[in-house]
């Protein structure tokens, strides 16, 4: 791109009164761009000079010296033929501006403030100077079939939904008909008001549906292998169900077992498989999938005090609705939710609500076969949430159901029949109840506690990673983006993500087939799916100067890149996210995107103007995630809140895209320290990429070795992690990291 | 807020701009999908923007508003309009006409947020963002992380020499006084009601004396008290007198599995009474806390958020429904209760008692706009043109109005596609 710049200095929302506006536009002069000033460039006149320009001069790179990039986004966005440069003086400097005090005078303050501001319009020129345009990555055809795997009701759901959005959908099942658990119930819970009753299962309608339509192509009693590629262009191999197969996904081989297996002194897992990275031709292509696996009956054998197994007549709730199916339930049935005793009151391993509900819909299955039946249901918490509670009304309306908080102690044979002891009841008084059968509320446990299931053919291994944060279930870390896991591509519905009632589950299949769809849309625009959706940039490689040293192949936190025998990466583009976290990973400095590089921010870091002859003007990088710790700066300077004026603060897409050698850039242009701010890490991550902050703190330890072997001390570097809320804080926490810069003395490097 | 960008074919309404008509909104948009976006709000984000934390993650909400804002502005398919209510609606599935109906703001699009009016008016408000527990001026930006980013004038509260002080104050000709309610008219294939809900009423149960004490306050304002952004800065202070409470109570269920109030059960309130326990905690790590419940509705994989509380030997759980909370001289309440498993009957005295009151679904107009409800006033999806997403379909959790809230945009793009 052939770029011409111009500077626009906002004199707005109070920068003209603090800040010396001349003195920033020589700064624009020094590096050859011509600066204007205007009192709102926000404002339609403002904005209008900056499209004269456009229009007369040939201005495509608009360097806006104005308010935080978070604000007036749309407004400066200028057409794709531009790129639009902010500094942030209003919120960055102004707003946040240092106060006069007893120690520092109104010019002190002033000298101090406005050092700031400068430094800001050279590094918003530095980065003008270095950014390009994004060409949007295209694969060649981008194929529209959804695969969705399970035919299930969520399966069958995410099948016809799509199938109804116009897409031809591709639906395996393992077992050799469609319906899945449902087949086997007897009736299912309500779907709709008043929800006091019982239906009919709907479950063939649902069959029929898909199966007369055509857009639906259905294959029973197959499996999937594996699936290669990427989304748009994802490479599946079938298998018929319950066989080995040599295109089975390979298991995750990390780079320290490689080395041992080609030591010799470890197995080959995947001896006998093809390769990862080997194509079949004879694979389906589809452009998404819906992973709806759904799950199997939780083990309940640990309760042993309950007899399961032991015990005739102790049975689970799923054995009991394969009974009701098939006939007459016994007259004097015990439901039993919380297996604890006096341990604990939860309910069944993998349970959720489903089982309290399940329990109530059995009950009546007692009462319907039995004109005198009793049927008991005996739990320590009833979760009927929502509208459920309605139908939990109606079983206490029900005259042979009883339903008591308990606490089961035990289950007994008596006679013929079986005894429940419990206390602690809703009846004040321990029941000893005589019964001629005891169901047992099971949980629902996800296929993906067993096996990967999804089989990736990804150089990461076959299964989605860190499931054991969700007890196996194939769900996502956040609250707000359910959908978001850390496969592209790959949406997961149903009781494999969740153990749900059908309603949810019907939304949820619903939800997924639309991800799944816009996953397609997205990767055919050639732009990233969420978080950074729509963005058009992508990772490019210089594969020349690669050393093959994986770290990016291993750290990608969606998977994306896979390798060649060598180890050299195999980008998959539509699976990235653009977050940068190879670009940080990367030693040699071989990986960037076009408007976001290791030049790019390596020439803004060395823009600063670090004086190199006064203590008290000590200079620190601050690399701010832009999605929490950023918006929390910005807010703390709505408040007026004082941020440190030593510090220069690059925002950055993710903590994990800080490549070290922006720090070493920093410490060897003489300044004092660098801080990284992002998003906390753990089991409760917040980071929008899963990984990049928790990485960054790792890199981190490390760099520290590297500089106290140059003799710089490893305190010089911190990562500290700030929620988005924590503006009342963030400050603080800034001033604690140049306090502790303050004792360590200025950078000894400085001016060499 | 109003975007004044020509009307195109085949686009959906989201009615709501809450956690659920954002989701709704972005999923379609995000497929190529054409939306309008209304909300009666002078701002998005509807409850959640008012919650300190969400559970079990005890993550701060603006966290994913903030993605879902940055997503917003980088998608032209989207026409946001806030302050904006539904009329009327005519037409059926395929081609709805639907009259909206905007209030004014009284500030324009040269807002740039620098605050010079409300710095020179003199004139304030109950802060009805934090449930009146403290004053704003009339102008104002409605909370820090406010989107759309611009200030909001309640004419009606200011004097003439206050709204001459504002118009002078501003710089960028962004006060317009003169501005009226307008209507506008917009053709659509779908509507997705996105309507949200409301607390219910406290005052309703006669038996709770909600406004007797300043010591007796809802869950919702309990997340302002607990918020950094709220009326007391984050700390969980009694209003009123901002003591600090040395002890408090729960009342589960608060108009929730209540035949005279609420009958269905509200979803969130156990999580979220034990999440607000955890902001107690932070505070006030020694503090008693009792919590009056029917059943701990903590299911799957909030067991492990509900194991941590049980092993505060501090707090104590009585399984039984409130029937009375007295107001103490000294400040304090005393609850009335009856435990149901022992049958004894419990009186406890607490500095601050926190009603855990339900979800009523916000859609009060339905029936005059064509929507069919439940008996409760929950939206159905009456058929292929009227969809409904989130709380205005059925008391939920965030992670499940999002789901609800995906699929509904799924239902809005097979109606334009057909």
């Amino acid at each position: 791109m052939d770029k011409k710049y111009g500077v626009y200095i906002c004199t707005g929302c109070g920068i003209g009164e603090a800040l010396d506006v001349d003195g920033l536009s020589a700064i624009a002069q020094e590096n050859g761009m011509t600066a204007k000033t205007h009192e709102a460039f926000c404002g339609e006149a403002g904005r209008q000079m900056i499209k004269d320009d456009m229009a007369n001069e040939g201005v495509n790179v608009p360097v806006i010296c104005a308010c935080s990039p978070r604000v007036w986004k749309e407004e400066f966005n200028f057409g794709p033929e531009s790129i639009t440069v902010r500094a942030n003086l209003r919120e960055g400097v102004v707003w946040s501006a240092e106060k006069p005090s007893d120690d520092r005078s109104q010019e002190v303050v002033d000298e101090f403030t406005n050092e700031l501001a400068q430094d800001y319009v050279r590094i918003a020129c530095a980065q003008a100077m270095k950014i390009d345009l994004p060409v949007p990555y295209k694969q060649e055809t981008t194929n529209r079939r959804i695969l969705v795997m399970g035919g299930g009701i969520a399966g069958l759901t995410a099948a016809r939904e799509a199938a109804k959005a116009g897409h031809e959908v591709l639906l395996v099942e393992k077992t050799d008909k469609l319906g899945g658990k449902a087949l086997g119930w007897r009736k299912q819970l309500p779907t709709k008001a008043p929800w006091n009753a019982l239906e009919e299962s709907s479950i063939q309608e649902l069959v029929s549906a898909v199966q007369t339509d055509s857009r639906i192509t259905v294959k029973t009693s197959t499996e999937v292998a594996r699936i290669a590629g990427a989304p748009g262009a994802f490479q599946i191999t079938f298998k018929e169900a319950g066989t080995r197969s040599e295109w089975d996904a390979p298991s995750r081989v990390t780079v320290d077992m490689q080395d041992k297996i080609d030591k010799g002194e470890m197995e080959d897992p995947n001896a006998g498989y093809k390769k990862y990275t080997e194509a079949n031709p004879a694979a389906e292509i589809v452009g998404a999938v819906v992973l709806a696996t759904g799950w199997v009956p939780a083990d309940v054998s640990e309760f042993e005090h309950l007899g399961h197994g032991k015990l005739k007549n102790v049975v689970t709730n799923a054995e009991f609705e394969e009974l009701a199916k098939e006939g007459k339930v016994p007259a004097n049935v015990a439901f039993i939710q919380s297996p604890g005793g006096e341990e604990h009151d939860k309910d069944f391993p993998y349970a959720n609500s489903v089982t309290s509900m399940v329990a109530l819909k059995q009950a009546s299955y007692v009462r319907e076969d039995n004109p005198d039946g009793k049927a008991y249901v005996l739990y320590q918490h009833m979760r009927t949430p929502g509208n459920m509670e309605l139908f939990y009304k109606g079983a206490q309306n029900n005259d042979g159901i009883f339903l008591t908080k308990a606490t089961v102690t035990g289950v007994e044979e008596s006679g013929s029949g079986l005894v429940v002891k419990t206390k602690d009841t809703l009846l004040q008084e321990d029941l000893n109840l005589e019964v001629d059968m005891v169901v047992l509320g099971a949980g629902m446990k996800p296929t993906t506690a067993l096996a990967p299931t999804v089989n990736l053919s990804y150089r990461q291994g076959p299964a989605f990673l860190d499931l054991e944060l969700f007890d196996g279930y194939a769900d996502s870390n956040f609250i707000c983006f359910p959908y978001e896991t850390r496969r592209t591509g790959v949406y997961a519905c149903g009781g494999v993500r969740k153990a749900t009632d059908m309603v949810e589950t019907i939304d949820d299949a619903c939800g997924a087939a639309l991800k799944a769809i816009q996953c397609i849309e997205s990767a055919d625009h050639g732009v990233s799916v969420h978080p950074r959706s729509g963005d058009g940039s992508y990772p490019e490689f210089y594969f020349q100067r690669c050393t093959q040293c994986k770290r990016c192949t291993e750290e990608c936190p969606f998977g994306a890149l896979d390798d060649d025998a060598k180890g050299t990466p195999l980008p998959n583009p539509t699976r990235c996210r653009r977050c940068g976290t190879c670009m940080g990973a990367c030693p040699e400095r071989i990986i960037g995107f076009k408007n976001y590089s290791i030049d790019m921010i390596g020439s803004m870091v060395k823009a600063v103007e670090v004086p190199d002859d006064d203590e008290d003007k000590l200079r620190i990088v601050a690399f701010v995630c832009e999605n929490d710790a950023y918006p929390a700066l910005d807010m703390a300077a709505m408040r007026r809140i004082s941020l440190n004026n030593l510090v220069r603060v690059i925002p950055v897409r993710c903590l994990g895209s800080v490549n070290m050698v922006w720090i070493k850039d920093a410490l060897s242009s003489g300044m004092d320290g660098a801080l990284l701010l992002g998003c906390k890490f753990g089991d409760d991550y917040q980071c929008h990429f899963v990984k990049g902050s928790e990485i960054a703190d790792k890199r981190m330890a490390n760099i520290g070795e590297t500089l106290g072997s140059l003799g710089l001390e490893p305190e010089r570097c911190g990562v500290r992690q700030v929620a988005i809320t924590d503006y009342d804080t963030v400050s603080e926490v800034i001033n604690e990291f140049i306090e502790e810069i303050k004792e360590l003395g200025p950078n000894p490097f400085k001016g060499f | 807020m109003t975007d004044e960008r020509s009307a195109p074919a085949g686009a959906v309404l989201v009615v709501g701009g809450g956690i659920s008509g954002l989701t709704t909104a972005l999923e379609a948009a995000e497929v190529g999908q054409e939306v309008f976006l209304v909300e009666k709000n002078p701002y998005l984000g509807g409850r959640v923007a008012q919650l300190n934390q969400y559970f079990p993650k005890l993550c701060p909400p603006s966290c994913g508003l903030e993605i879902n804002y940055q997503r917003l502005k980088n998608n032209r398919k989207i026409r946001v309009h806030t302050m904006t209510e539904v009329k009327s609606v005519s037409g059926g599935p395929g081609n709805y006409k639907v009259t909206l109906l905007s209030r004014p703001r009284y500030i324009n699009s040269n807002c740039t947020c620098c605050g010079a009016c409300s710095d020179a008016c003199q004139d304030e408000i109950d802060n009805p963002f934090n449930f009146g527990m403290d004053k704003v001026k009339a102008v104002r930006k409605v909370h820090d992380h406010a989107f759309p980013a611009r200030y909001v004038l309640d004419k009606a509260a200011c004097s003439q020499s206050s709204l001459d002080a504002i118009l002078a104050a501003c710089k960028y000709d962004a006060i317009d006084l003169n501005m009226q309610e307008r209507e506008m008219t917009v053709e659509v294939s779908s509507i997705v009601w996105a309507t949200g809900w409301n607390p219910y009423d406290p005052t309703k149960m006669e038996n709770l004396k909600f406004g007797s004490s300043p010591a007796i306050i809802t869950n919702m304002m309990m997340e302002r008290l607990a918020s950094s952004s709220g009326p007391t800065g984050g700390k969980i202070l009694r209003p009123g007198d901002n003591a600090e409470p040395a002890s408090f109570a729960f009342v589960q269920c608060a108009g929730s599995r209540d035949e005279n109030h609420l009958e269905y059960c509200s979803y969130i309130c156990c999580m979220a009474s034990m999440k607000q326990i955890n902001y107690i905690r932070a505070q006030y790590p020694e503090a008693p806390i009792t919590v009056f419940y029917i059943d701990l509705r903590t299911p799957g994989k909030y067991e492990k958020f509900r194991e941590k509380l049980m092993a505060d030997e501090k707090i104590t759980w009585i399984k039984g429904k409130v029937a009375d909370i007295i107001a103490e001289s000294d400040g304090s309440v005393t609850l009335v209760a009856e435990n149901a498993v022992s049958g004894d009957k419990v009186k406890t005295k607490v500095d601050l008692a926190i009603l855990a009151t339900g979800m009523q679904p916000a859609l009060d107009q339905a029936k005059a706009l064509g929507v069919d409800t439940d008996a409760n006033g929950f939206v159905l999806s009456q058929d292929e043109g009227m969809i409904s997403a989130g709380c205005a379909k059925k008391a939920s959790d965030v992670v499940t109005c999002a789901q609800s809230a995906t699929a509904a945009a799924m239902k809005a793009i097979q109606a334009s596609r057909r």
